[in-house]
């Protein structure tokens, strides 16, 4: 059982108008076991959570703590955070040059686990997890995302979630710009991987589609940088209904016109 | 062909038209180490090199102006001009740094050298009156010919008919001067031979060397040029190959070492049928200079060419070019070519020059295929792989490597290839400090 704490985080970027803040006070507690959806409207921070968790170099943290069973998590380089349990679905894979699948996830997986993974169990599993995503297998010769269109490479996010099976696993938009058909495969990814019962999962979705796929346990409303609400899953149901303007309402002045374009 | 086809097919190759006022190919004025003030542009076009003047033509037919098939060819120094920097084929590189290359009379102590060969091969070191001297190989520019005017002996290799050596003939060419120098070897590989010649060149030199190869019907050659120099090496090597009937060639050049480093590889069909593959590798530190420039030219029907080089850039003022030129004749139907340059900047402060330049003449050919592409390994890049617990350092060569290997692997024996992984090591965690 670990916990990923969050702890009043607040992050800010530059831009060219100078420092800017995004998130003014977050606070999450995740559990192994639990499935936790943060939602919002465009703008409202939550792709700054799941990269700052991560570590990303763009975002600054100006106050707050991010934890993992007690361990200052912030204090960890990129790389650190991976081999610590981490795992960040992106929003957007970039392409490597020049390294194939089948170099990359070998690489990572010993990274991550601290040895090599035995040669035989692993192709055969790396194999059965492309298959059950439907990854072509000359995917595996080609170079990390290169030339493959958006679904592929949110498939092939997944299959590393499956295959480096991580302490916590933060999706960030998973969910967006998939047909059906790959929203569906991608999230019985997701749900195969939680369903190890070792996993905690941070989803984070602009729409509530998903979430017929992915149940959470904990739904949480993200809104200029702050949870404005949180509930169980009846919350998810009711913004599908209601969408976001009832929040955007109330604290809409704060939210940036533009970033709801 | 109606001629209008054949005149599409020649977009890129310049006619005899003005240039547009006011415009110039990029990279003639880029370099301020070529231009010393007095240098003042050819008023016949900025693409017009010698080759568009009044000049006797040594290769061809006089297409006019920058085809490749019109540029001055000679045995003779003086029929070269002095170099500005300012010519199409000089453009990118930095005289300055030549020491002397260009200007100065090739007397110094050329690169010993040493070759380990299996029974069988013959290795002769002969005069300039030897008839196999020019078998292959016509200078083309101005240090070329500045070697062939000022070299005094050279070392003749021959893969006798019908044999098909075991191992690799290793050729040593190592360094160990600073004077200006002129180097000439000769490879030939007799009829329906089979044979693998590595040409190492190491230590410190300032040598301009002319490689001739010649290919005999039906053999098949491979040549690996590896320059490991030291890091105060100028080195310009012509290497200049004829291929014979149903021939098959070849060349991989490897550039790690070397302040500058110019290796011009030139094949020529001289019958049908031949298959040639140009492979290059090059890795570039702060500061050097490693440029390619590869030249296939189709005379003959029914022949298949394909040119791949890759190279890696970082730390400050690395630069590398490749320009890649492809001609194919009129009388070269059936060809079928390709051509390719990939750089990956690994660094800010460097700069990859890649130009593939394509002459088809005819348009009964297989194919003619050319692409160039320049990345960068960026913070992006490094992020998703550390997100993935992959360590920076880790991260940085897997990319390189992976990149480098695609040409490591053509070479195809795995002592070679195991020795320039090492090679591409040392590069790497020589960009760590």
């Amino acid at each position: 059982m670990s916990t990923l704490e969050i702890k009043d985080l607040h992050v800010s970027i530059e831009t060219e108008q100078g420092t800017k803040e995004i998130l003014k006070g977050v606070s999450l507690t995740i559990k192994t076991g639990e499935t936790h959806a943060i939602m919002g409207p465009n703008g409202s921070g939550k792709s700054t959570l799941a990269s700052t968790i991560a570590g990303h170099p763009r975002y600054t943290v100006t106050s707050g703590s991010i934890t993992l069973d007690g361990e200052d998590v912030l204090g960890m380089s990129v790389d650190e955070r991976a081999r610590a349990g981490v795992f960040l679905a992106m929003q957007y894979p970039v392409e490597v040059p020049g390294v194939t699948m089948t170099n990359f996830l070998r690489t990572a997986k010993t990274a991550i686990d601290g040895e090599v993974p035995a040669l035989r169990t692993w192709t055969k599993d790396v194999k059965a997890a492309m298959q059950e995503l439907r990854i072509d297998a000359d995917f595996a010769q080609r170079n990390v995302n290169e030339g493959f269109s958006g679904g592929e490479k949110k498939r092939v996010e997944i299959l590393q979630l499956e295959l480096f099976k991580p302490k916590f696993a933060v999706l960030d938009e998973t969910d967006s710009g998939l047909d059906v058909d790959a929203l569906k495969v991608v999230s019985e990814g997701v749900n195969r991987a939680h369903s190890t019962g070792n996993m905690g999962t941070l989803l984070i979705t602009h729409y509530t589609r998903i979430l017929r796929y992915i149940k959470p346990d904990f739904v949480h409303v993200f809104v200029d940088g702050k949870v404005v609400e949180e509930g169980g899953p009846e919350l998810a149901d009711r913004l599908e209904e209601e969408g976001y303007d009832r929040y955007l309402s109330g604290a809409g002045a704060a939210v940036a016109p533009a970033a709801q374009a | 062909m109606t001629e209008t086809t054949t005149e599409k097919a020649r977009i890129g190759a310049p006619s005899a038209q003005p240039y547009i006022n006011g415009f110039t190919e990029e990279g003639e004025n880029l370099s301020p180490i070529n231009a010393d003030g007095t240098v003042t542009a050819p008023s016949s076009g900025p693409l017009a090199g010698d080759s568009a003047k009044g000049h006797s033509h040594g290769g061809g037919v006089g297409v006019p102006d920058s085809s490749r098939a019109g540029r001055l060819t000679s045995y003779k120094l003086e029929d070269f001009k002095a170099l500005t920097g300012l010519e199409e084929d000089w453009r990118f590189t930095p005289l300055r740094r030549l020491r002397g290359l260009h200007t100065e009379a090739l007397n110094g102590a050329a690169p010993s050298v040493s070759v380990t060969a299996p029974a069988g091969v013959t290795v002769e070191t002969v005069g300039r009156e030897d008839k196999r001297i020019g078998s292959a190989g016509i200078p083309e520019d101005r240090v070329s010919a500045n070697a062939w005017a000022n070299f005094t002996e050279a070392t003749v290799i021959t893969v006798p008919a019908e044999t098909s050596l075991d191992s690799e003939v290793s050729v040593v060419l190592a360094g160990n001067g600073s004077e200006a120098s002129a180097q000439h070897v000769v490879i030939v590989a007799e009829k329906f031979s089979k044979a693998l010649v590595v040409l190492g060149h190491e230590g410190s030199a300032v040598v301009s060397e002319n490689v001739e190869i010649v290919l005999e019907d039906g053999a098949e050659l491979t040549v690996v040029s590896l320059q490991e120099w030291n890091d105060d090496s100028v080195h310009a090597s012509s290497q200049q190959a004829r291929i014979g009937r149903d021939a098959k060639f070849k060349h991989i050049v490897v550039s790690l070492g070397g302040n500058l480093v110019r290796v011009t590889p030139t094949a020529r069909f001289a019958a049908p049928g031949g298959e040639v593959e140009l492979f290059g590798l090059y890795f570039a530190d702060a500061g050097q200079h490693l440029e390619h420039r590869t030249y296939v030219d189709h005379a003959q029907p029914n022949c298949v060419s394909n040119v791949l080089y890759k190279g890696a850039l970082q730390g400050k003022d690395a630069h590398t070019v490749w320009v890649g030129d492809v001609l194919i004749q009129k009388q070269a139907e059936g060809t079928d070519s390709y051509e390719k340059n990939q750089n990956l900047v690994l660094t800010d402060g460097c700069r990859a020059d890649s130009v593939p330049n394509l002459e088809i003449e005819t348009g009964l050919i297989e194919g003619a295929g050319h692409a160039s592409a320049t990345g960068r390994f960026d913070d992006e890049h490094l992020f998703y792989l550390m997100a993935r617990g992959i360590p920076e350092d880790v991260a940085r060569h897997l990319v390189v490597r992976g990149f480098l290997n695609e040409i490591i692997q053509k070479i195809k024996v795995p002592a070679i290839e195991e020795r320039l992984t090492d090679a591409v090591e040392r590069e790497l965690a020589a960009g760590d400090n």
